[in-house]
């Protein structure tokens, strides 16, 4: 088993980092700021980290006044409420003005697995995708998560980045460039596509090589750029395998799922998807055990591709 | 020397009377064209328009910007500006009437206000706009985005101020209240909140919906300094502004109580000028009441 690290951990340092830097960084919190990690930035840069209690409304509008002021606006909570409950916000002002507000989705998916439904994000994909000029990244380790937070400060415009709230595997090369919207492929394969991302992407790479004892050769695509989404490079990595099944920790609809369809339109290919069918989450002792009961394991992967087949 | 110096004094103190007097003119002079413009760019072909919230608050805007505010209109991205967000978009076509006399952008572009491909929006937005400070229109969000500015302009050591105006409606959005807590959480003191308390919003009267009074018990509540005023009166519009300016540690909240659709006689604390189509005898008698008001200023 390959070494883990922390996703949010990562941001958190990362983010330090950053504005070591950038004198440009500000950072904005919900109360969240010890399991966001946000607080790492708080303690080296005090004058530059706005605690904003519990009013994200409030926080993220707050944001895009700094941005349109020239700064860079970090705003951190929980995915779920990050994503869902200043909806408005982001929309109106922030992504409309194109503003440089980088949004940090803490605890997505099933992640924060005690908490329960309340807390748990598996829908803010499609909702963060479907602004006009927002930018989706869903890192799927440690170092990815780093390379998303030097990507979201260079890009001009909003940036939404989905942080798991527990350690992963890393999947990544270690000298793997980031470039936005390119899908990586981590493991070549001849006869079908397993796209995926977030915690998902190791649990393809699990498949892929159980697939391959089965004599089946199956490539591994991680796409952290959820948007803007690469559909021609998808329809390229997709042309002449005999399938391809997506795999996501987020509700099928307007996930991975729907936009490799899209992607896929016109061509053959047959595809499916492992993902959480459209349903809230629930409590549970560990995130293993939700991502079992949601069907989203390496096991469930091999399962689709063997129908497909 | 005794009696000179006194006689010194009133004269200094006469001339600065009619210094102020002149300025306060100045002002209402503005205020005027600011209402006029309203009315032409409602026009009376059938578009609607916010009239009364743009009229109940253009006095306060022509004083921020005749008077108050630091500002290049031929620099609209100046680093030394102040700043002006209307968080009651809806009358921002006020703010492009001074904008457009200010001469941020051609009179002309007055009359082209919401058509395809304008730069006037029904609502303002910034990237359309020279002198459009941040997009607003969703109601209740303003005052978080001044707030936002305001705390950049204190880590620039930048020594300008954010005006924002809320209608009195928008007071039942919560995340005014969120914004009142945040600044006086941060002391923001470069941040000047205005209500513009006309009574009436879209479809009624506010105490017949949700009831946002008593404003100046709340807002001192909310840990910020209270100034109550007649939003009609250039003088005391001057004075509060002035007073924020001396206020150290908190933000401060001017209460203005205003007339909706002030300066029109039949738009006067009439709901149904909230966003309404002008007929075209409507249309004659408030650019002819404004020309009146403009002439009488000119005298």
């Amino acid at each position: 088993m390959s070494k883990t690290q922390s996703q949010r951990l990562a941001y958190g340092e990362e983010l330090v980092a950053l504005g070591r830097e950038n004198k440009d960084v500000v950072v904005l919190e919900a109360d969240l700021g010890k399991s966001t990690m946000s607080y790492l930035f708080q303690q080296e840069f005090p004058e530059r980290y706005f605690e904003m209690g519990i009013a994200e409304q409030n926080m993220l509008s707050t944001a895009a006044g700094l941005a349109v002021s020239g700064k860079i606006a970090f705003c951190n909570s929980f995915a779920v409420f990050a994503a869902g409950r200043p909806y408005d916000q982001i929309r109106q002002t922030i992504s409309v003005g194109k503003l440089n507000v980088k949004i940090c989705g803490s605890s997505a998916g099933m992640s924060d697995f005690g908490d329960g439904s309340s807390h748990q994000a598996i829908e803010d994909i499609a909702i963060m995708s479907a602004i006009p000029n927002m930018t989706v990244l869903t890192p799927c380790d440690a170092e990815e998560t780093r390379q998303c937070v030097r990507a979201a400060a260079e890009i001009q415009g909003p940036v939404y980045i989905r942080v798991l709230r527990n350690d992963l595997p890393d999947v990544l090369p270690e000298d793997a460039e980031f470039h936005l919207g390119e899908p990586r492929v981590l493991r070549e394969g001849s006869d079908i596509v397993i796209f995926a991302h977030g915690v998902m992407v190791n649990k393809a790479l699990d498949a892929a090589s159980e697939l391959d004892e089965m004599g089946i050769s199956a490539k591994v695509v991680n796409i952290c750029t959820m948007k803007p989404f690469p559909y021609e490079a998808v329809a390229a990595l997709a042309r002449g395998k005999k399938a391809v099944v997506t795999a996501e920790e987020h509700n099928f609809i307007g996930g991975l799922a729907s936009q490799t369809a899209l992607a896929l339109r016109g061509s053959r290919i047959c595809m499916d998807y492992v993902a959480i069918g459209d349903t809230f989450g629930q409590s549970a002792h560990n995130h293993e055990e939700l991502l079992k009961f949601y069907g989203l394991t390496k096991e469930h992967i091999i399962k689709k591709v063997k129908e497909l087949l | 020397m005794a009696n000179q110096e006194t006689i010194n004094h009133k004269i200094h103190h006469l001339a600065e009377q009619h210094r102020r007097h002149e300025a306060v003119r100045k002002i209402q002079r503005l205020a005027a064209q600011i209402r006029k413009d309203v009315v032409l760019m409602i026009g009376c072909k059938g578009n609607v328009g916010h009239l009364g919230g743009s009229c109940s608050s253009a006095d306060i805007v022509a004083a921020l910007y005749g008077y108050k505010m630091k500002l290049d209109p031929k620099n609209p991205g100046w680093e030394e500006r102040d700043k002006f967000l209307y968080s009651k978009g809806h009358a921002g076509i006020a703010q492009y009437a001074v904008l457009a006399e200010l001469g941020y952008f051609p009179k002309e572009d007055l009359l082209n206000v919401k058509g395809l491909g304008s730069r006037l929006q029904g609502h303002p937005d910034r990237s359309r706009t020279p002198g459009v400070e941040a997009n607003t229109g969703s109601l209740g969000q303003g005052l978080s985005i001044a707030n936002g500015m305001a705390l950049a302009m204190r880590l620039d050591n930048k020594p300008n101020k954010v005006y924002c105006i809320m209608g009195d409606g928008e007071q039942a959005e919560g995340q005014i209240w969120e914004a009142a807590m945040a600044a006086s959480a941060h002391k923001i003191d470069n941040i000047v909140g205005i209500i513009d308390q006309n009574r009436l919003q879209a479809t009624g009267s506010i105490t017949e919906r949700f009831d946002t009074n008593p404003l100046p018990e709340k807002w001192a509540a909310f840990g910020w300094h209270v100034i109550e005023i007649d939003g009609h009166n250039i003088e005391e519009i001057l004075g509060a502004l002035d007073e924020a300016d001396t206020i150290k540690g908190k933000p401060t909240a001017i209460i203005a109580h205003t007339i909706k659709g002030k300066g029109i006689s039949f738009a006067e604390n009439v709901v149904g000028f909230h966003n309404g189509a002008l007929t075209q005898e409507q249309y004659e008698t408030a650019l002819k009441e404004l020309d009146e008001q403009l002439a009488e200023l000119d005298r």
